[in-house]
């Protein structure tokens, strides 16, 4: 986390308005009209407005919001499924708005792949052809498509069933498939719409750990849609919250979850578990001193294992090590502290 | 005196009237009423039982203007006017046609009888998979033999065979351009309302004009345009009905339009597909009947037979024996289908 990582996609003053005449209209939002006025004045729709976010190679860039607040529009530019009004989408540096229809092919088939809320598998194929599905696409053959899928069926736990049919598996089970399916194709970016939002609680626990179980050995840049606070805050490397088609705050989730910039972020904020958000990073004082605690906690350890450390009291003090260097202390009072939501 | 001279002489056209007399035979209501007139004089019609100003009731009036019999004359010679210019681009079109049918009729007449039973019931064993059906196929023909019929019902089944083929080799192409333009959609549409509500006698007439009735095609047109709506139709739905989900997940995996459509369009629709096939082949089985009319041999033959000899035996046997087929072929495309969906649950 010390030197930030490169851009991998870059997102830079989208637009999307959804209606019959979509450049007057655009004229109009940047006089600065909201969503209801012009929804009301010519039956467009603001989808996105001046959208502008760096999505770094390698991290897990969370963009989060309501129903309704563009969060599933916005990731459907990045590979073109919907396009954009008006905008720029670089990729690597190139503009994803200026490809041909084969280089957009290309992109979607070599660069970046998806993963779908309602999983999107093909009911008539196994398990295993889906999972070979990217490939076949790409043209690898038979037996060379088999073997990658299977690897990766596998890799998710279901090497024993990859000769079922998708419908004769369980939701979860179903979207790991969707997932091997997306990691078989090997592209550098994956896109990933409310992937667990259709599963039990439980079972997107367990999703979700396995997402960032995967991240740490694939360091792919994983652009993942969700509209459940604790499901962000849980995997972002960088949080990015809409509502009605605008960015209102970006940037570090602890951050966030310290520093709520809006009152809909504050809102959003005041219902999460704090103790398990916030880490040791976000509370500490940075800076060595002469009476450093002989007690050690390392900066990602969360508040919530912390307490738990400290069996609860909040005399103690501890000496906080990033990569195993002293790098500042934390009181437990401090930690108290910051589970309290800010008020006003 | 006829109901509307007056309004022509008040309107001043009594000249152009007479000027352009069309002349011809009269029909049998002005012989009527000429006989009526001589009789008893004619007497001047109320105002309010004027009869209403059709084509027939003006020119009585006043010659120049045409009498129904007339439209319907012109319609018939400007058909003629075009035939010879349709038949000339449609004849060798549809030749194949003809061959396909020629030839399809005496393949099973070459067959013999027990050869035709085995390949029969090999078929339906392999597309259906189930014994009870098989043997039921096995009987039914059986009993077609038994009666003399067999002979009629294969001549029926191969007019069927042809005919389905064309009409899915026709209809899956336009279905599927009809799913994806819905500007071909909209032209298309208005077609297939008219082949289907088109009575079916109707198709008969200008084909029988275009070509000879002795020609196979004759018939074959008429059936493939009666059979082909329903294929049309439930292509054109079956992909419209396909998950948009799953499509846009073929978008984002980068497939193109031909991918998109043979991997995963149409094996979804496919299910409607069948169903649109499954109709289609009802249909031509009651247009072969229809179309014994115009020489399709096969069982609409002996039925033609009961209704022109009053035979009643002879015609109700042979209505029985296309129920039988009817049967037949609904039950295995049914099977055949229902096996298809559960080969998508093993």
């Amino acid at each position: 986390m010390n030197a930030p990582a490169p851009v991998k996609i870059s997102v830079r003053n989208l637009y999307k308005i959804f209606g019959p005449r979509p450049e007057a209209a655009l004229a109009d939002v940047r006089k600065g009209m909201g969503k209801t006025e012009l929804l009301e004045n010519g039956k467009h729709v603001l989808g996105l407005s001046d959208i502008n976010i760096d999505m770094r190679a390698g991290q897990i860039t969370v963009i989060m919001g309501l129903s309704g607040s563009g969060k599933s529009t916005l990731v459907r530019h990045l590979n073109r499924l919907i396009e954009p009004t008006t905008g720029q989408i670089l990729i690597d540096g190139t503009d994803v708005t200026g490809l041909s229809p084969e280089g957009l092919r290309r992109l979607r088939q070599d660069q970046m792949t998806m993963v779908f809320q309602k999983f999107a598998l093909l009911p008539h194929r196994t398990v295993l052809e889906n999972a070979a599905l990217a490939l076949e696409v790409k043209g690898v053959p038979l037996a060379e498509r088999s073997a990658e899928a299977m690897k990766w069926l596998e890799r998710v736990g279901l090497g024993n069933f990859a000769d079922r049919h998708p419908h004769r598996l369980s939701g979860g089970m179903q979207q790991r498939v969707g997932i091997a399916r997306a990691l078989a194709s090997n592209a550098p970016i994956l896109l990933m719409d409310e992937a667990f939002s259709a599963l039990d609680p439980l079972i997107r626990t367990d999703m979700q750990n396995l997402l960032l179980q995967l991240q740490t050995e694939l360091h792919k840049t994983i652009i993942f849609i969700s509209h459940d606070l604790d499901e962000a805050l849980k995997l972002a490397d960088h949080l990015v919250i809409l509502k009605d088609g605008c960015v209102v705050q970006q940037g570090d989730p602890q951050g966030i979850v310290l520093h709520p910039r809006d009152p809909y972020i504050v809102d959003f904020v005041s219902d999460i578990n704090r103790a398990r958000v916030l880490r040791v990073r976000s509370v500490m004082t940075p800076g060595l001193s002469d009476d450093m605690p002989p007690e050690t906690v390392d900066t990602e350890t969360t508040l919530e294992a912390l307490i738990a450390l400290s069996d609860g009291d909040t005399h103690r003090a501890y000496t906080v090590l990033n990569k195993g260097q002293p790098a500042g202390r934390i009181d437990m009072r401090d930690v108290v502290r910051a589970l309290v939501p800010k008020v006003g | 005196m006829a109901a509307y001279t007056q309004l022509f002489d008040t309107l001043g056209l009594r000249a152009w009237c007479d000027a352009g007399s069309t002349g011809g035979p009269m029909t049998m209501a002005q012989l009527l009423a000429k006989a009526k007139a001589q009789s008893g004089g004619a007497e001047e019609v109320a105002f309010w039982s004027r009869p209403f100003p059709s084509l027939d009731v003006l020119n009585e009036s006043c010659n120049a203007i045409w009498r129904t019999r007339d439209l319907t004359a012109a319609v018939e010679s400007l058909f003629m006017g075009m035939k010879d210019g349709l038949k000339l681009v449609l004849d060798p079109l549809t030749q194949p046609l003809s061959w396909a049918l020629t030839g399809t009729l005496k393949g099973f007449a070459f067959l013999p009888w027990w050869l035709t039973m085995l390949l029969v019931l090999l078929v339906v064993q392999r597309v259906t998979r189930s014994r009870g059906l098989t043997a039921f196929v096995g009987a039914a023909m059986l009993g077609l033999a038994l009666i003399d019929h067999f002979d009629a019902a294969i001549q029926t089944f191969a007019i069927i065979l042809v005919c389905t083929a064309i009409s899915v080799l026709l209809g899956l192409p336009i279905g599927i351009l009809m799913s994806k333009s819905d500007r071909a959609q909209k032209a298309v549409l208005p077609v297939l309302d008219l082949l289907q509500t088109l009575p079916s006698f109707v198709y008969l007439i200008p084909l029988i004009f275009l070509f000879s009735v002795t020609e196979p095609k004759l018939y074959g047109i008429a059936i493939i345009l009666y059979a082909i709506v329903p294929i049309i139709r439930l292509t054109d739905l079956g992909i419209r009905l396909v998950d948009p989900d799953v499509t846009e997940a073929a978008d984002a995996f980068g497939m193109t339009r031909w991918q998109k459509l043979v991997k995963v369009e149409l094996p979804l629709a496919l299910p409607n597909i069948m169903a649109g096939l499954n109709q289609t082949i009802m249909m031509s089985l009651a247009m072969v009947v229809i179309a014994s009319l115009v020489s399709a041999p096969g069982l609409g033959v002996l039925v033609l037979r009961g209704i022109n000899n009053l035979e009643l035996g002879v015609g109700l046997v042979a209505g029985l024996g296309i129920v039988l087929l009817a049967i037949i072929l609904d039950r295995v495309t049914k099977t055949a289908l229902s096996r298809m969906n559960a080969g998508d649950q093993p």
